[in-house]
């Protein structure tokens, strides 16, 4: 939320947010300008994004966590404004974990990806999220789902979303072939993250990933000074 | 995806555009899509040539208002052939590049253009040059300019490395303009680079169904 930062009158004078004294920080939206990515292989779904989260100019969190746990085996990668997807994040958690207990059964990651679409539809005009929702289940193997801003539903084997995406569209689109195995899928998506991480200036940090399969989550992060380089020109 | 909105100041024809050039060992190869339209809604080109030589061994991408880029081209041209007999020698890429910037940076309220020099000259061999919207100059080893640039930044930093060879190079240059093509709107049709050496300047068209197909097409 913006909070409009008002200070004590001084000899008369009301230093109000719009003045410059007042930093950017007091009045900006925080939002994860970022890179998230998510690509299904035979087997499972690996994530990964960056960590940055930003108030205008401010990095607020440097070591932000935007691959949230849904369910044990359904992940999402959150991009766009944070206190947004942390809320519908949330709910949709709450949901799901309700409808799991009813079925006495793991729940389907179309069925996530779905209550995500319908919560981003109907808040359409309010909200603003881009999310990835990535998991395993037992019926479609590893899946990954991307629900933009607007509220579209759309499944694909590779996603990326964020600030950060559109800098490497050409570098996934060219590295990409299906039948990449699990290892081959880390490598790529912290290959991608990397690059966008130097392009855009919203995301940064470290590298968190995670793959998610029949036999569980694993979670790894990639430090800064570990980050894949490419040759610098 | 996030929505990307690309806010178009540009009125009338633009060049939504990909442009690009990098040098390799003994020359540089600049290149471009072909497409001009208006506010992406109408193409009124598709075999738009957006490379355009300023002298001998020098060349010149444009992007943004087409208007003002042939504007400032047609005078950095003759002001080019100009100096080139008062020297009695083939003028300098440098000389190139900065003949552009001072139109682009005299004029910087009214113009919506920018512009990257390629060429070869005695002095420093093959070389870049970008001229940004405000009037900055740049020399850089490998550049990308236009709308459609974005998507291949992770592209371009990944793949390209000094001192590749002439086919390494064209093949680089063919892939990055292909990509940003498949994912830009407002880049599309042909892929026209030029490849100029201290021999020679040869013109490479790769028509739309010779491009370098990817994954999922």
């Amino acid at each position: 939320m913006a909070a409009a930062a008002s200070m004590m009158p001084i000899f008369g004078h009301q230093i109000s947010s719009k003045n410059d004294l007042v930093p950017d920080w007091n009045r900006e939206e925080v939002s994860t300008g970022t890179t998230i990515m998510a690509v299904e292989y035979d087997g499972g779904v690996v994530i990964g994004a960056d960590s940055r989260t930003t108030t205008g100019a401010y990095i607020a969190n440097r070591v932000t966590d935007k691959l949230t746990r849904i369910h044990d085996r359904i992940y999402c990668c959150r991009s766009g404004s944070a206190a947004d997807t942390q809320a519908i994040a949330e709910v949709v958690s709450y949901q799901l974990g309700f409808h799991s207990v009813e079925l006495d059964e793991p729940p389907l990651v179309e069925t996530a990806a779905n209550l995500f679409r319908a919560s981003c539809y109907r808040y359409r005009e309010e909200l603003m999220a881009g999310i990835l929702v990535a998991g395993w289940d037992r019926r479609k193997g590893g899946q990954v789902y991307c629900v933009p801003i607007g509220g579209m539903l759309v499944r694909q084997p590779v996603a990326v979303g964020g600030s950060g995406s559109t800098y490497v569209y050409g570098f996934m689109d060219s590295n990409y072939k299906p039948g990449l195995n699990k290892d081959q899928c880390l490598e790529l998506t912290a290959s991608a993250l990397s690059l966008a991480m130097e392009r855009d200036g919203s995301s940064g940090g470290v590298i968190r990933l995670a793959s998610i399969s029949e036999d569980g989550v694993e979670r790894r992060v990639i430090l800064g000074d570990q980050l894949p380089r490419f040759s610098t020109h | 995806m996030e929505k990307h909105y690309t806010d178009s100041k540009v009125k009338g024809v633009s060049t939504g555009t990909t442009i690009l050039a990098a040098v390799f060992d003994g020359g540089v190869v600049i290149g471009s899509d072909s497409r001009a339209s208006i506010g992406g809604d109408y193409i009124s080109s598709k075999t738009m040539n957006k490379v355009i030589q300023v002298h001998d061994r020098i060349f010149c991408g444009i992007a943004g208002s087409l208007a003002d880029a042939q504007a400032v081209t047609k005078a950095a041209k003759s002001h080019l052939s100009f100096h080139s007999v008062q020297m009695e020698s083939p003028p300098l890429v440098v000389a190139a590049a900065s003949v552009l910037k001072d139109l682009c940076y005299k004029n910087k309220e009214e113009l919506q253009a920018g512009f990257m020099t390629a060429g070869w000259d005695r002095k420093k061999g093959p070389q870049i040059y970008v001229v940004a919207l405000g009037g900055m100059l740049l020399n850089q080893q490998v550049t990308i300019g236009g709308s459609g640039s974005t998507y291949i930044f992770g592209y371009v930093d990944a793949k390209y490395k000094p001192n590749m060879t002439r086919e390494e190079c064209v093949q680089f240059a063919t892939n990055a303009l292909a990509l940003a093509m498949g994912r830009d709107n407002v880049s599309g049709g042909v892929a026209h680079l030029v490849v100029i050496t201290e021999k020679e300047v040869e013109h490479v068209v790769v028509p739309g169904d010779k491009l370098p197909r990817f994954h999922d097409e």
